[in-house]
């Protein structure tokens, strides 16, 4: 496979979020802002791209037997690395979203990667695999984001875009688009938007 | 794949090794970051503290406006400044919970039920001319899940409350956790916590209070299906005001002492 198609088929044709429905727990749960939206794609698709490559390294040597467990002590080193360097620099976002940086470790796209792909294939391949399968989840990511702060809160990255009511503005933010649920309808949006373009990924009746 | 029986011996190296790579890596990562996260730490509390008394606002130079507070630190039961420990490393909240550094409350003057506090307090002060303007004193009381620790600033007639806020709490998003809500805390200031007897008359009220409220300098509003953190916030100021607290600290203030 060409590494160019390693990283773009995720991102449209074989979504992780889109496609799989996968790591929907995160995409509801960090997308009130879009700062945070960045840190957190960011976090994920290192450590599915080191995760991915880190298993097919030593794929050869692993036994059957301990797979899936050799598998989480990768992603899980790797997941409170990142979680150190965000402590370390950017503390603020940090501390808005401490537990759902320790749950990247949960993420079903990444030990989805690692099973499917890691464990079949060289790590050149692997690693851009994992990049492209996060830029797959950055994209969803970004766009709930976008929408969320937008309608939520009237900002975009924190700057203030519709004049809110409270402040003498002339918008009163959507209360639902700061709950998680809200995230539901915007992917489920964005799920159709890109079945209406490909209808190959339409489940069959 | 190893060969069937040596399966299990491959198993455990594998394993093994693995475990050790792994480990190595996040002890690494853990030491040499280390110094970086505690600077945002201390950089994090500095400004929760100055948010507190409303001494700066978002976007404002911390170090910079830090360095105009002294940090002292108080015997409780003197109510006097002390040098027992390091102003610059002691930790209120851990004292609290070590047995060398802690007391017992007596049980009859445990009204916010925390068992123990520190045998020294951490106090922030600020001066203009030589004279105390602000003082910011740590608080900290039992909501309904969680612990609440924050700072409450006073203006310097030991009484008149110039901010509030807490930096740590798990309570229910939107009914508890609408502590943090700027427009609640805005209402502490200005608000008193004694009366002229200096007893503890501060209390968040059941409902909103509006001019027809007896004692309405003293009350804030209740938090709607939150009746048990409000109490844990009324409860903790009475105790943290009250003798066993900052009590003799604040009588010191007043008489010009400190």
């Amino acid at each position: 496979m060409k590494i160019k198609e390693l990283l773009l088929a995720p991102v449209l044709s074989n979504n992780p979020i889109a496609l799989g429905v996968l790591g929907v727990c995160s995409a509801l749960a960090v997308t009130v802002q879009l700062k945070n939206v960045f840190v957190m794609c960011a976090a994920v698709t290192l450590v599915v791209a080191f995760a991915n490559m880190g298993v097919s390294i030593i794929r050869n040597h692993v036994p059957n037997s301990v797979r899936i467990i050799v598998q989480m002590v990768i992603i899980a080193t790797l997941v409170i690395i990142a979680e150190q360097f965000l402590k370390a620099f950017v503390y603020d976002q940090w501390k808005t979203m401490a537990v759902y940086v320790g749950l990247i470790i949960t993420n079903c796209i990444v030990m989805g990667r690692t099973e499917a792909f890691g464990m079949k294939n060289g790590p050149v391949e692997s690693f851009f695999d994992g990049i492209g399968n996060g830029l797959g989840y950055s994209f969803i990511l970004i766009i709930v984001g976008f929408f969320r702060e937008l309608f939520g809160s009237g900002a975009i990255m924190g700057f203030q875009v519709f004049e809110l009511t409270k402040n003498g503005g002339w918008y009163q933010p959507n209360g639902m688009m700061l709950l998680p649920p809200s995230a539901f309808f915007i992917i489920g949006l964005i799920i159709w938007a890109i079945r209406q373009r490909d209808p190959s990924q339409v489940e069959e009746q | 794949m190893a060969k069937k029986g040596n399966e299990s011996l491959t198993t455990i190296i594998v394993a093994g090794s693995l475990c050790l790579v792994c480990s190595l890596l996040v002890s690494f990562t853990v030491v040499n970051l280390r110094e970086r996260q505690a600077k945002n730490k201390e950089l994090d509390m500095k400004k929760n503290i100055l948010m507190s008394a409303g001494l700066i606002k978002a976007g404002d130079d911390v170090e910079a406006a830090f360095s105009k507070i002294d940090t002292v630190i108080v015997d409780f039961e003197s109510g006097e400044i002390t040098s027992e420990v390091d102003a610059k490393t002691y930790d209120q909240v851990k004292a609290s919970s070590d047995p060398k550094m802690n007391v017992k409350i007596p049980a009859n003057l445990d009204v916010a039920a925390l068992s123990t506090r520190a045998k020294y307090a951490k106090v922030y002060v600020s001066r203009v001319d030589e004279k105390i303007e602000t003082i910011i004193l740590p608080v900290k009381g039992k909501g309904l899940w969680s612990t609440m620790y924050g700072f409450l600033a006073l203006g310097a007639d030991t009484n008149t409350i110039k901010g509030f806020a807490y930096y740590s709490q798990g309570e229910t998003p939107g009914l508890g956790g609408e502590v943090d809500n700027p427009k609640w805390k805005a209402q502490w200031v200005g608000k008193k916590i004694y009366d002229a007897n200096f007893e503890v008359l501060f209390t968040v009220n059941k409902g909103s209070v509006t001019d027809a409220t007896a004692n309405k300098e003293y009350k804030v509003d209740g938090l709607s299906g939150a009746t048990i953190t409000g109490n844990g916030v009324t409860t903790s100021m009475q105790y943290w005001f009250g003798e066993h607290g900052y009590g003799k600290l604040l009588e010191k203030v007043r008489a010009g002492e400190i």
